[in-house]
């Protein structure tokens, strides 16, 4: 009974916290500018599928999908163990399937022992491939401090539920042989793999094994709780949002760019002056200089960056040497808008910090240097557009402020006098003709 | 060589079946001009009836709206939408996937309806249909040939396919680069890059991208795309490989192998 006081009490605390976090996390990504995502519902849920559920980019690099999946396919599946054992948590039962399951019950749980196997496995690998293996995406400077050691957590509480999973099976299935307590109600026999732990565990007297079943089941399903609060402070927060983020992906050709509906109408005016409406007044604001003027997609596409560095890896100015890092855009955007967002809850409305996306979190170097070759783009498994974002603000720099290379001036009004980015005359157009 | 305008084809109530939009760069630039000659060669040489705008075609202001300037490519896209218009025209084909992405796919909600072609979706159906005529033994016959695939058609439209085939019509061994297709790296020149200096680095993307071409051991170097031919070009100079690697355009490689033709001094 008091267990399941105390489960209930864990339970309840564990969820209300994450709600109040994600209703946080919503509220921050509707601060961006409304954009319309509703069309072509099919298509969203086929790519929803595709690519959250069936990951399908990831296996552009077939090796690590592999490794990826072990941990991802464990992250979904056990969650049906999850779910017995939240249900014994709450009845105070024990093994609360095994019964009405019988066979299959030994055989789910078969499965579920050798996912947390292959997780293990791949979180070990992972580990040992984002910090031994000189691998550029993971050794770079973006990741510096808390992005670099949030990685590393995560792969370790990985572990270490895993081994929990399977250290109280493998308690449980000993005491069964034991008959010893409750344990001798459910007699599920040994597991395919936990019973490898058997010769480590069997000097231990059956009240010490208990002892560490129930240990090793409270840390369990405490640290599933806590992993869940963590997320929002993580970049973990991809296993939840790829999923909207694949649901949103952008379905227009990737070399389209977002129109300016309010410019558009400006040049239409201001070429034929009937049509413009009285006291039509001029759009406020060109591009984005903070989170406010991106959209809410581009919000979303900031929580659901699990900064794997893909983009960053394939990004040609980066490669070169630039300062660009699309993978930066995005963890800027994300800590900006958290920035933002807790202004916004301390204050009611935004109070003012001096600070903005465009020149505090993003330099003017940064976007210079995109060649707008959608490489990011491509690369993404979670359908983040960095480049959206680069483009905006870049928006910003040359309409809010007139802030361009002298050789892009001289290319504007190249464009607009000559009709041609280059100096010459119009009238030479068709010189090639006479070559 | 005698090119139809546009106007005077109106002038005479003629419509033609394809516009052909040139490009400022195949315009202007002596190296893309080349490309835009071989590419006439073989509109004349499959005889279709074609125009082009001359000197009434302006920049797409694609360069502009990708540097951020918004109002600059707004007003160069109604100009240019106004005189599409006009001339009701309907297909459009042009050898830049710059112009060919910005006039597929931001003219339409600007009212700029087109069937718009990139010349190496052109030039693969000419060949699927025969009705581009090759030499029997071709020069590039056995010839290594590595393709560098551009960005604006690429990625940003999915074409990736088209321009290989035509190449494969040449008879030539067609290699690849590691970085291909969908993964392939960016030649330095877009979202205006073309027109600036690059930042501070440790190289030049195009540097970068011509090692990696000069690499595979190929003789030609093939683009689809005016900019990625000049940029490729500067990098094989910097290279001082340009006695024994060249940048070709896929309509100049054609156009050296049509059968009516002896080695068009033209080009």
């Amino acid at each position: 009974m008091l267990q399941q006081i105390a489960f209930i009490l864990l339970a309840g605390t564990a969820v209300l916290l994450f709600s109040l976090h994600a209703r946080r996390i919503r509220k921050n990504i509707l601060m961006g500018r409304d954009e319309d995502y509703s069309e072509n519902a099919g298509r969203r849920w086929r790519n929803l599928l595709l690519l959250a559920l069936g990951q399908k980019k990831m296996f552009r690099n077939p090796l690590v999908a592999l490794l990826h999946l072990f941990i991802y396919a464990g992250f979904i599946i056990i969650n049906i163990e999850v779910l017995e054992i939240s249900l014994d948590g709450l009845l105070g039962t024990h093994r609360l399937f095994a019964g009405p399951l019988g066979q299959l019950y030994k055989g789910l749980i078969n499965g579920f022992e050798f996912l947390a196997l292959a997780v293990l496995f791949a979180c070990v690998v992972f580990l040992f491939r984002r910090n031994i293996l000189k691998i550029r995406r993971f050794f770079s400077h973006d990741l510096d401090g808390w992005p670099r050691s949030d990685a590393n957590y995560i792969l370790i509480a990985e572990i270490l539920l895993m081994i929990l999973f399977l250290t109280f099976n493998a308690s449980d299935t000993l005491l069964q042989g034991r008959n010893y307590g409750r344990y001798a109600s459910n007699l599920t026999g040994n597991f395919a793999f936990s019973q490898w732990l058997h010769p480590l565990l069997k000097g231990f007297s059956s009240k010490q094994l208990a002892d560490l079943e129930r240990t090793c089941w409270w840390l369990h399903i405490a640290g599933i709780f806590a992993f869940l609060n963590y997320l929002p402070y993580s970049k973990h927060l991809h296993i939840l949002l790829a999923f909207p983020n694949a649901y949103f992906t952008r379905l227009l050709p990737e070399g389209k760019m977002r129109n300016m509906k309010s410019v558009q109408q400006e040049v239409v005016y201001a070429m034929q002056p009937e049509h413009a409406p009285a006291g039509a007044s001029p759009p406020v604001k060109f591009g984005a200089r903070d989170v406010f003027d991106l959209s809410w997609r581009n919000l979303l596409d900031a929580y659901s960056c699990t900064e794997c560095g893909r983009c960053t890896a394939a990004c040609p100015a980066n490669i070169t040497g630039k300062k660009l890092s699309p993978r930066k855009i995005m963890m800027d955007t994300r800590d900006r808008m958290e920035e933002v967002g807790k202004n916004v809850r301390r204050n009611k409305i935004f109070k003012p910090d001096g600070k903005q996306l465009l020149y505090d979190y993003i330099s003017e170097e940064e976007l210079r240097a995109c060649t707008s070759c959608n490489a990011c783009v491509e690369e993404c498994p979670v359908s983040i557009s960095p480049l959206e974002i680069i483009f905006e603000l870049r928006r910003s720099l040359i309409m809010e402020e007139s802030k361009a290379p002298q050789e892009w001036n001289a290319m504007f009004s190249n464009v607009e006098n000559n009709f041609a980015p280059w100096k010459f005359s119009p009238d030479e157009r068709d010189a090639w003709k006479n070559a | 060589m005698q090119v139809p305008l546009m106007s005077e084809c109106f002038a005479k109530g003629e419509e033609p079946e394809i516009l052909f939009w040139v490009g400022c760069s195949g315009s202007f630039d002596q190296r893309a001009q080349r490309i835009t000659r071989a590419f006439v060669l073989i509109l004349q040489h499959i005889g279709i009836r074609y125009a082009i705008l001359g000197n009434e075609e302006m920049c797409t202001g694609d360069p502009a709206r990708r540097a951020g300037n918004e109002f600059l490519f707004q007003m160069m896209a109604y100009q240019n939408i106004r005189l599409l218009n006009n001339y009701h025209i309907r297909r459009i084909v042009t050898a830049c996937p710059h112009c060919f992405n910005i006039l597929k796919n931001e003219y339409p909600e600007l009212g700029g309806n087109y069937e718009v072609i990139h010349h190496s979706v052109f030039l693969q159906q000419l060949l699927h249909e025969g009705r581009i005529r090759l030499k029997e033994s071709g020069s590039f016959k056995g010839k290594k040939i590595v393709y560098h695939d551009s960005c604006y058609l690429g990625r940003a439209n999915g074409i990736y396919e088209a321009p290989r085939k035509v190449l494969e019509a040449l008879d030539a061994e067609l290699i690849e680069m590691k970085r291909c297709r969908s993964k392939g790296l960016c030649c330095g020149a877009g979202g205006a890059q073309m027109f600036k200096e690059e930042e501070k680095g440790t190289t030049r993307i195009n540097f970068e991208r011509t090692r990696e071409a000069l690499d595979t051991g190929a003789g030609i170097v093939a683009s689809a795309c005016p900019f990625c031919n000049t940029m490729l070009t500067d990098g094989v100079k910097h290279e001082e490989k340009e006695d024994q690697v060249k940048v070709m355009d896929i309509a100049e490689l054609i156009a050296a192998d049509l059968a009516d033709l002896s080695v068009p001094g033209i080009l």
